[in-house]
């Protein structure tokens, strides 16, 4: 089986600052990936449904506003409600020290914050999707 | 739980995602799911959406899956963007103009990478749309690539190809006379409130006439503006119109003829691609056999016969 790994990249909420997530889409691309970027101001109910039906392995979310522990808690808990649990899901943005512990709990694997070399977040994704 | 095939039957999302992603991997499963799905196809509607780069394409596909979702109809879409050549990447970005349809039941997205196919579709195309239509889904659109001139494989696939053109592609459409512009069942002009609208319509018009033949259907020219919804309503009429004409028609059953055709081909070849070029005596000689034809021993031809003779045999 020829399979490639598809992320899908998105940014939930009203923040409007987009180029950390585009920046990391073409890296991932470059990578050999697949990436589904969906634009701006997702539900997290929209971003659970894009990841069902473009069966994804990965999620990125990125968000800038500092509403993440809201919306990212929202999307891993409806992906774990519509039994999709083995989807990996990565944070980034502006996500202060202290709220890292709890994201993490909630199922956000890997958190990356401004200045993460797009190395980092490639070879975490492909150390931990499963094959 | 139930085989997939069954789940697809049941129009079932996630079954359908799953389903789609084996076969665009060419996994053995998929191919003894297509068993199951094959008898089931064959009932949905399959428009193809195609045309040049920024022609609003995905922000037309969207509006024209709303104006079809208003009767009842379910929709499934294929959104295909290009696979890079050289990485094997690709940014599938045609959701950014749908997102308004997300959160619809009756609308199942798929976007897809060509994964090398030329052509401006995607090897696993046509098993997509079995699966989708398997599934229930009373309309199929597939929106190509942004393509050229030569990309034309969507006729292969559709009932009714509509190719969608702008403003400003000026004197560009006398030189694209051939390609794209031979296969329209309908012609949409996108963002007619440009400037460059009536000149684009004008160069439209007389390749119609031109290549009319007396008494046939002239192909009909809508004019859209799909951001605001504007003369979408009008094409979903034009289409549907297309279909029914079509419908009965010897045309109507060579159509589907040339799409199985073409699957059943496009299957041989990956089968035979996989066979030649995955076999260890291809990737054991072939830097050896470069060698040689570098250094003028042999030529290309003999060098191939050689591969092929041994792994054909």
């Amino acid at each position: 089986m020829e399979g490639k790994i598809r992320v899908l990249v998105a940014k939930p909420g009203l923040d409007g600052h987009d180029r950390g997530a585009k920046i990391v889409a073409r890296a991932l691309r470059d990578a050999g990936m697949e990436v589904i970027y969906t634009g701006l101001h997702q539900t997290a109910e929209m971003i659970v449904q894009t990841a069902i039906q473009e069966d994804v392995k990965v999620v990125g979310l990125s968000l800038l506003s500092g509403a993440h522990m809201t919306l990212f808690t929202d999307v891993t808990r409806i992906l774990k409600e519509k039994g999709m649990d083995d989807v990996l899901v990565l944070g980034g943005g502006i996500i202060p020290e202290d709220d890292i512990p709890k994201l993490r709990e909630s199922g956000i694997k890997g958190i990356f914050g401004p200045g993460t070399p797009m190395d980092d977040i490639v070879s975490f994704i492909k150390e931990n999707v499963e094959e | 739980m139930k085989d997939l095939g069954q789940r697809v039957l049941d129009g079932e999302q996630r079954a359908i995602a799953k389903m789609i992603t084996l076969s665009e991997n060419n996994s053995p499963e998929a191919a003894r799911e297509m068993k199951v799905l094959h008898p089931a196809s064959g009932r949905a509607q399959i428009i193809g959406i195609t045309g040049v780069m920024g022609a609003g394409k995905s922000t037309l596909v969207s509006e024209l899956a709303m104006e079809y979702r208003k009767m009842g109809k379910t929709v499934g879409i294929i959104a295909i963007d290009p696979t890079s050549p050289f990485t094997g990447g690709a940014l599938l970005g045609d959701r950014i103009r749908m997102t308004k349809l997300t959160e619809d039941e009756g609308i199942f997205i798929r976007s897809m990478g060509t994964r090398g196919m030329l052509g401006g579709l995607t090897s696993a195309v046509y098993d997509v749309v079995e699966i989708m239509d398997a599934a229930g889904k009373d309309i199929i659109m597939v929106e190509t690539v942004g393509v050229g001139q030569a990309e034309v494989d969507i006729i292969k696939i559709a009932d009714t190809t509509v190719v969608v053109l702008v403003p400003g592609l000026g004197d560009s459409i006398q030189a694209i006379k051939a390609g794209i512009m031979e296969i329209a069942d309908i012609y949409v002009v996108n963002k007619a409130d440009r400037p460059g609208f009536d000149r684009i319509m004008a160069e439209i018009e007389s390749l119609v006439d031109l290549t009319t033949e007396a008494g046939k259907r002239s192909i009909p020219i809508i004019p859209t503006v799909a951001k605001t919804g504007e003369g979408i309503a009008e094409l979903r009429a034009s289409v549907d119109e297309h279909l029914e004409l079509l419908n009965g028609t010897n045309e109507f059953q060579a159509n589907r003829r040339r799409r199985y055709e073409a699957e059943l081909i496009e299957i041989i070849r990956k089968r035979l691609m996989n066979l030649i070029f995955d076999e260890s005596i291809f990737k054991e000689r072939i830097e050896g056999l470069i060698d040689q034809i570098e250094a003028k021993e042999k030529d290309p031809y003999s060098a191939a016969e050689e591969i092929l003779s041994q792994v054909l045999k």
